[in-house]
């Protein structure tokens, strides 16, 4: 059962991801799989530091929601290729601000997604 | 419609194997599941983008499965937890042979896809 959530929220994680990408590259830098991951780095650890904790939560959807549906919306296979094909077209600049943004941005945005929702859940049990 | 149920049906295979993957290999300080999805993940598609594979089983194969498959989200939140714990040994163990391991795969994937 738990399975079967986790492919269904995986195949809307895919398509959202798909549509973001749709959005194109801005000058040769792969900006929709860039948005797509950075977003869901925060969306994430936010999630997971905060909403997942909840008790109100139903612990149930943790997995297809994380896994599945933000899972798959981030990619490491696209970026991995994104940058070779860089390399290969001899735009090395570009290659190498693809993968120094998307390593930076993604590990500070998972860092500011795990602050920000310890924060969000203290808060609220404070009240 | 052809390619949306093509990147829909990767999605949900993509998906269900990494977590598969993932509840058997994570299991200690270093996600290894997430690491080996990752590496394989970008070889392949390293070798199907370098094969020019396009149409509906692209976006089958590449777009939907090996992109679920995968993931970015998983990796910097593993990434910022060992920071966080101060397990920096392993985050530079981790981080360095995800980066530098799917790069060169997704290098070695896309050479051999050429040359096919």
């Amino acid at each position: 059962m738990n399975y079967f959530a986790i492919g269904l929220a995986g195949a809307a994680g895919a398509l959202l991801r798909y549509a973001t990408g749709l959005a194109g590259s801005a000058a040769g830098f792969p900006a929709g799989t860039f948005f797509a991951n950075i977003t869901g780095c925060f969306l994430l650890s936010f999630l997971t530091a905060a909403v997942f904790k909840m008790d109100r939560f139903p612990k149930k959807l943790a997995a297809p929601i994380g896994t599945g549906l933000i899972g798959s919306y981030t990619t490491f296979s696209a970026f991995s290729i994104e940058a070779v094909q860089l390399m290969d077209k001899g735009d090395v600049q570009m290659a190498l601000l693809y993968i120094g943004a998307s390593a930076v941005l993604g590990f500070l945005f998972s860092i500011t997604g795990i602050i920000a929702g310890s924060a969000f859940l203290e808060r609220r049990v404070r009240e | 419609m052809i390619g949306f149920l093509s990147i829909a049906g990767g999605g949900f295979l993509g998906a269900i194997s990494r977590y598969a993957l993932s509840r058997k290999w994570n299991r200690t300080s270093l996600p290894y599941g997430t690491l080996i999805v990752n590496l394989l993940g970008a070889f392949i598609l390293g070798m199907i983008a370098g094969s020019g594979l396009a149409g509906p089983f692209f976006l089958f194969a590449a777009t939907g499965f090996l992109g679920a498959f995968t993931t970015f989200s998983t990796l910097n939140l593993e990434l910022a937890k060992q920071v966080m714990e101060r397990k920096y040994k392993e985050f530079l163990i981790y981080g360095g042979m995800t980066y530098i391991g799917g790069l060169l795969l997704a290098f070695a994937g896309f050479w051999i896809g050429n040359s096919m």
